[in-house]
């Protein structure tokens, strides 16, 4: 009994904080009190969380370098907004059409792709999905309907800024929760469990193969909806919004919140979102201070002695909640 | 349970490259034996567990699981037919904590989509129910359920040997393989190991093929061994015939 109480504590935390953060933020942007910059950063920050929850499915859950993602964002991006643009439906019903025509493109590339390279691992699937993704990209530059190397532009607007960031923030709830209850689930320990022993997984009856597919799958699908987001936002969409740099960005934001941790992944999208603005004048060392980063949580997620000094916070902090929020019952 | 045959292999052989690792072996247990498998070490005991197990494809010979020529099949199949096995080199989830090791091992037996834990539909909670009473259970067979929540990289050696045991059990198998379950276990948990192993066969209703170098513990627990010697079969029968086999002496325990 206890433990389901716990848990449904866990659940009204994130609904008190996803609604004093959205309060926080409209309030802000309605008032205008928010720089200019910062509202467009929300937004952006937004379709980021977004790409770094779906894949951190893959790389901090499943264990799979994936280093295409952008294209799966590509994917999206296109297939949402050039349904957006041939619509004559109201707005806002067009956009929630649109993120999931753009979500459902790109599942389906998600498929394919991971359909086509289940022998591979490690290394040879990173540089497998990389080229991927630029197959993809290459793709939209020679096909007329995107508009190629000009951009696709006409995209509509949902209106303000605020709105644009209220769907854009629902989306990233709903990611939030559905990657959540899929990692905390028997299927998120299955996928889980080939990250950490591929042999031993196997050896129990779990479906690596199947995994992999399905992985893939939803990480691409969330990642077409990030997409859409991006289309809708800058109204303009060109293939150089999807380079693989775009995907080691990504990368980066799965990497610094810490392999498999949902919550340090929205906190990495966030911080790389807004460093530009933070870093103002320091631009060019950008790159520098995300290697120096990298290494840095290179070292310290392979350190047993900061790996020991995690658990025993967690069961500390752990055992304070427990005392915190069970005594009533008794 | 009476004298029934649960797996049959025949002429069993498999080659890397030019090298001829396991060759024309065969072998049968009966259900709920204790049966060992014995040999100096590169003899070739862990690739015939990973033949009987998927990992590897035999290059020839068959074998028989309850009447099914499984011979080849992958291993998810032949664990879904009840094989489950534990690995000379330990092969935990290190990263997940001891319990979840456990649960995957019921991922198959308690079954929901995932689009209902998406939904977090009812199948969905009373699964996850089942799940935990069933893992707690295993684990409280093999004194583990103080460290439920523990990672299982920071359990000591020993009880890490019996946590693999504990995972193998949940996908429920008829067939148990160990591969040196005591490796690196001092006397007392070694002594500990063969109740445990005993335990488990009478209340899982098991069958068990062990692979283990510790003589105290094969002749202790098992009723019938086989010796491998450089990939072949040099023996097999009733344990203390074997063990006393100037051949099996001479191959391997004289040294
Ligand atoms: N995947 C493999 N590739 C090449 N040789 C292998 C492979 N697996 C096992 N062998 C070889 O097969 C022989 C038997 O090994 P193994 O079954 O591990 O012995 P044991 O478990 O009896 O100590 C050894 O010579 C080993 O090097
Ligand atoms: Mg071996």
């Amino acid at each position: 009994m206890k433990r389901i109480n716990l848990k449904s504590h866990r659940n009204l935390i994130f609904v008190a904080a996803a609604i004093v953060v959205y309060a926080f933020i409209a309030y802000g942007m309605n008032s205008n009190l928010l720089p200019r910059a910062t509202q467009t950063l929300a937004i952006k920050a937004c379709y980021n969380v977004i790409l770094a929850l779906s894949l951190s499915l893959i790389v901090g859950f499943l264990g799979e370098l994936s280093l295409g993602h952008a294209g799966f964002f590509a994917l999206g991006a296109y297939s949402g907004c050039i349904f957006s643009i041939n619509s004559n439906l109201p707005i806002e019903l067009r956009f929630v059409l649109a993120a999931l025509i753009g979500g459902t493109v790109a599942a389906i590339g998600g498929f394919l792709i991971s359909s086509s390279i289940l022998r591979l691992q490690g290394d040879y699937l990173a540089i497998v999905t990389l080229a991927f993704g630029e197959i993809i990209r290459s793709f939209i530059k020679i096909i007329p309907v995107t508009g190629g190397t000009a951009g696709l532009g006409g995209i509509p607007s949902l209106g303000s800024k605020l709105k644009t960031f209220t769907f854009s923030y629902v989306f990233v709830i709903l990611t939030i929760l559905v990657i959540r209850n899929i990692v905390a689930s028997s299927h998120g320990r299955a996928i889980t469990s080939i990250r950490d022993n591929a042999i031993a997984a196997e050896s129990i009856g779990i479906n690596i193969k199947l995994y992999k597919i399905k992985v893939f799958t939803v990480g691409a699908f969330f990642a077409g909806i990030a997409g859409v987001i991006l289309g809708h936002y800058i109204n303009f969409i060109e293939p150089a919004n999807f380079n693989y740099n775009v995907s080691i960005e990504i990368l980066v934001m799965v990497v610094l919140g810490g392999m498999g941790n949902l919550l340090g992944s929205i906190i990495a999208a966030v911080v790389i979102t807004f460093l530009p603005e933070i870093l103002r004048g320091f631009d060019q060392y950008r790159l520098l201070i995300y290697a120096l980063a990298l290494i840095f949580m290179m070292l310290a997620s392979n350190s047993p002695r900061i790996i020991n000094f995690r658990v025993k916070a967690r069961e500390k902090a752990a055992g304070l909640y427990k005392k915190l929020f069970t005594r009533k019952e008794e | 349970m009476t004298q029934v045959e649960l797996l049959e292999v025949n002429n069993i052989g498999i080659s890397f490259g030019g090298l001829r690792a396991v060759d024309n072996v065969s072998l049968t247990i009966k259900n709920g034996q204790l049966y060992g498998l014995i040999g100096p070490n590169g003899s070739g005991k862990t690739t015939l567990f990973n033949m009987i197990t998927g990992v590897y494809k035999p290059t020839s010979g068959t074998f028989y699981f309850n009447g099914e020529n499984l011979t080849g099949k992958s291993p998810v199949e032949i664990n879904k037919k009840g094989i489950a096995r534990t690995f000379q080199n330990i092969r935990l989830f290190k990263n997940m904590s001891v319990i979840d090791n456990v649960k995957v091992g019921l991922h198959n037996k308690h079954k929901y989509t995932m689009f209902e834990s998406i939904l977090r539909l009812p199948r969905f909670f009373h699964e996850e129910q089942k799940m935990e009473e069933e893992a707690l259970e295993l684990l409280g067979v093999f004194d583990l359920d103080k460290e439920k929540d523990s990672l299982a990289c920071n359990l000591p050696y020993g009880k890490q040997r019996k946590l693999e045991i504990a995972r193998a059990l949940a996908t429920g198998p008829k067939l148990l393989l160990l591969d040196e379950p005591a490796a690196g276990m001092n006397p007392n948990e070694t002594e500990e190991l063969m109740e445990t192993i005993r335990f488990i066969r009478d209340n899982f209703n098991m069958t068990i093929l062990l692979i283990e170098h510790d003589m105290k513990l094969v002749s202790g627990i098992c009723e019938e061994i086989s010796v491998l010697n450089f990939g072949t079969l040099l023996a097999s029968g009733k344990t203390s015939e074997v063990l006393n086999n100037p051949e099996v002496i001479a191959a391997y325990l004289g040294e």
